[in-house]
């Protein structure tokens, strides 16, 4: 399935990452968006909402990130394509709903452009130090996909692919943009429609009388209705069997959460989205993502002036990890620099995976910049010693 | 609502579905999902008598079935999507009026009803309703009104009374509490009734009303919890409160919300007070839109296609 026109604006532009997010929701067949302000996520919306009414959706600018992030599951369950955006402290409150996504198994997309944190910290600078709280924040077990742009291109085409996995695993999406990504304006190529694949939802083809709203298929991800079709389906937000009713016991909780777990395991091992530059022969790997990786470009060029064999594995998809990529390079390279907007989180993931094969050398960074790339050329000359 | 319907008698002689031994189905079965009976909430409770009423409405009303949605948040009264035979969401605590707001954005043709509980909607919810009622969504919410926090072992609510003693108030209560009715008249809501589970023919009639009514409505139905509330309070039983509310209701049509505030033990109003009409939340935004972009707006078209 292709993208329709409407919402495709095919050309060439000059757009900044927040705005280049927003023409990937539009032509990801995103037609219903709530949002709350918050910088430096904002202008989202805004174009979302200066755009929408000639493409034929609906924006609803709501009281708090809370109501924001479970109206647009409301809007799925309705029939539509959906998302919202935010940044650090409503990040934080929508946690309850990305949880409620999780376990209701929603398609939807929660773009997040990371700064300062903790609390309203730094709200006009960038960090990368929302990555743990993408995978982890909201209680109990569970997935989601978490994808990092580092280009307002990207910001455009994994826009795009993200809806597209969300409703593939119906899985919550994050979208972790950074300040920097989402302020940074650039080319960006928008396709003719037909050249940009969409994955439409998995809508049943059974009756209602043989329909099970949480009855896996074979991948484990059940298939979808929407409100309004005669299913008279029951969603809730309680542990449920495959008819979507509450079931309060140890086997129907481990079936579920397992479920969940599992259906995204491909994305680990082997679908996962990464760029590698200059890896066959390198020694050193800097692993980053988002602004940080084009600040280790630039240092891994120095340091090949230098006569180190540096490359880079840049992550896409943050989560689930690319941990079977981590696992391969370990066993042959010398060592991994990670530098990232944080005091060191996605460095665990890679310590983790390393498994001791390599060293694993972090490069923290608090927020408020990005890193001077000779700080990241330290690291590796360190690391090729 | 017909008035044969509102009179189906209770006395086992004269209607043969009231007979425990009788297999005949009872009459609200089609509305209810049967396969997930008994349900959960204790005896002398009121909330099933409003589901009851509901049932009815939903007869009376005449509307697709398919095309009602019912989201409740979390409580006892946030268990009724889970039995009502619709299309139906069990949300997160106290965000059933934003989760619909978003269903009946997408899907206009549903007709969407909020069905919650005191503290859901008015403590942790609160500030979405008043923004739903504010932006005159074209949504229905009954909030089942206990005057406690029933799930969670009876503490005090936004709705309690003072005086009252609860789980977290065992001193009383000294906070003073929400006048729903008048909170949402004065926040926007096109309609706004109050009864209780002793009225249960003028509450059936007042959830068809809303079942009609375009835009934001409001109906609180007090309702009582013996096991948590009037344990507690020295109130009685089920019976008993049906009783009091008997006793302490007036009826006052059109009366002002501002006056209708609740007691421990005083005067119950119940009526309708508010029946306004103002143009709903789509409404607006197709006047806006077409105003501004003439022939460029696109009438919202929001859910997606299969493959």
């Amino acid at each position: 399935m292709h993208a329709d026109p409407k919402g495709v604006l095919t050309g060439v532009h000059f757009l900044d990452g927040d705005h280049a997010c927003c023409e990937g929701t539009l032509a990801a067949g995103a037609r219903f968006a709530a949002g709350y302000p918050i910088t430096p996520s904002t202008e989202v919306v805004e174009r979302f909402a200066w755009r929408i009414p000639t493409v034929g959706g609906i924006f609803i600018q709501m009281e708090d990130e809370l109501a924001a992030s479970i109206a647009i599951q409301g809007a799925v369950w309705g029939g539509a394509k959906a998302f919202t955006v935010t940044s650090g402290p409503g990040f934080s409150l929508m946690m309850e709903h990305i949880g409620y996504a999780a376990i209701t198994e929603t398609p939807c997309v929660f773009v997040n452009v990371q700064r300062g944190g903790p609390s309203t910290g730094l709200p006009t600078l960038p960090a990368q130090a929302d990555m743990m709280q993408a995978k982890w924040g909201s209680h109990g077990d569970y997935s989601i996909i978490a994808l990092c742009p580092n280009s307002p291109q990207e910001c455009f085409d994994l826009t795009v692919t993200g809806f597209n996995l969300a409703e593939e695993f119906r899985v919550p999406v994050m979208m972790m943009l950074d300040e920097c990504v989402g302020h940074m304006t650039e080319k960006v190529i928008i396709p003719e429609s037909d050249q940009i694949a969409i994955t439409p939802r998995r809508f049943t083809h059974e009756s209602p009388e043989e329909f099970r709203l949480f009855k896996p298929k074979e991948d484990l991800v059940p298939d979808m209705v929407k409100a309004g079709d005669g299913y008279r389906f029951h969603v809730t937000g309680l542990t449920h069997d495959e008819r979507g009713y509450p079931s309060m016991n140890v086997e129907t909780q481990d079936r579920l959460v397992r479920r969940m777990q599992d259906k995204l395991k491909p994305f680990s091992n082997g679908r996962a989205l990464f760029e590698a530059v200059d890896l066959d022969d390198a020694e050193v790997v800097v692993v980053s993502y988002g602004i940080t990786s084009r600040v280790a470009q630039r240092a891994t060029q120095m340091a090949r002036a230098q006569g180190v064999r540096a490359g880079i594995f840049r992550i896409i998809s943050a989560w689930p990890f690319p941990e079977q990529h981590i696992r391969d390079l370990a066993g042959r390279v010398k060592a991994f620099v990670v530098p990232e907007l944080n005091l060191g989180q996605m460095v665990h993931e890679v310590e983790r995976h390393t498994a001791g094969r390599a060293k694993v050398i972090s490069v923290p960074h608090a927020g408020g910049s990005v890193h001077k790339p000779e700080v990241i050329l330290k690291a590796i000359l360190e690391a090729a010693r | 609502m017909s008035e044969a319907m509102l009179d189906t008698p209770l006395d086992p002689a004269l209607d043969p579905t009231l007979d425990p031994m009788n297999n005949a189905t009872n009459p609200v079965e089609p509305f209810l999902r049967m396969d997930r009976m008994p349900h959960i909430w204790c005896p002398g409770c009121g909330i099933g008598t409003t589901v009851n009423c509901f049932a009815r409405a939903l007869e009376s009303s005449k509307l697709d079935l398919n095309k009602v949605a019912i989201v409740s948040g979390i409580g006892c009264t946030g268990r009724v999507a889970g039995y009502a035979n619709l299309d139906s969401f069990h949300t997160t605590h106290g965000r059933a009026i934003p989760f619909a707001t978003g269903l009946k954005l997408s899907n206009p043709e549903l007709q969407v009803v909020v069905y919650s509980g005191d503290g859901d909607l008015f403590a942790i919810g609160g500030n979405h309703f008043i923004h739903a009622a504010r932006r005159n969504m074209d949504i229905k919410v009954i909030c089942v009104n206990n005057l406690t926090y029933a799930m969670t072992g009876g503490q005090t609510g936004p709705a309690t009374p003072t005086e009252v003693i609860s789980a977290t108030s065992p001193y009383g209560v000294f906070e003073p509490s929400f006048n729903l009715v008048q909170l949402a008249e004065a926040a926007g809501a096109s309609y706004v009734a109050r009864w209780t589970t002793y009225h249960v023919k003028q509450l059936a009639r007042s959830m068809e009303e809303v079942l009609h009514k375009k835009g934001f409505c409001f109906i609180e139905v007090l309702s009582p919890c013996p096991t948590l509330y009037q344990r507690r309070n020295k109130m009685g039983d089920g019976l008993d409160a049906m009783k009091f509310y008997k006793e302490v209701s007036k009826v006052r049509n059109g009366a002002s919300t501002g006056e209708c505030a609740l007691t421990k033990s005083g005067e119950i109003v119940v009526g309708k007070f508010v029946d306004r009409d103002r143009p709903d939340y789509m409404e607006l935004l197709n006047r806006q839109m077409t105003a501004t972009l003439g022939e460029r707006y696109a009438t919202p078209e929001v859910t997606c296609s299969e493959g």
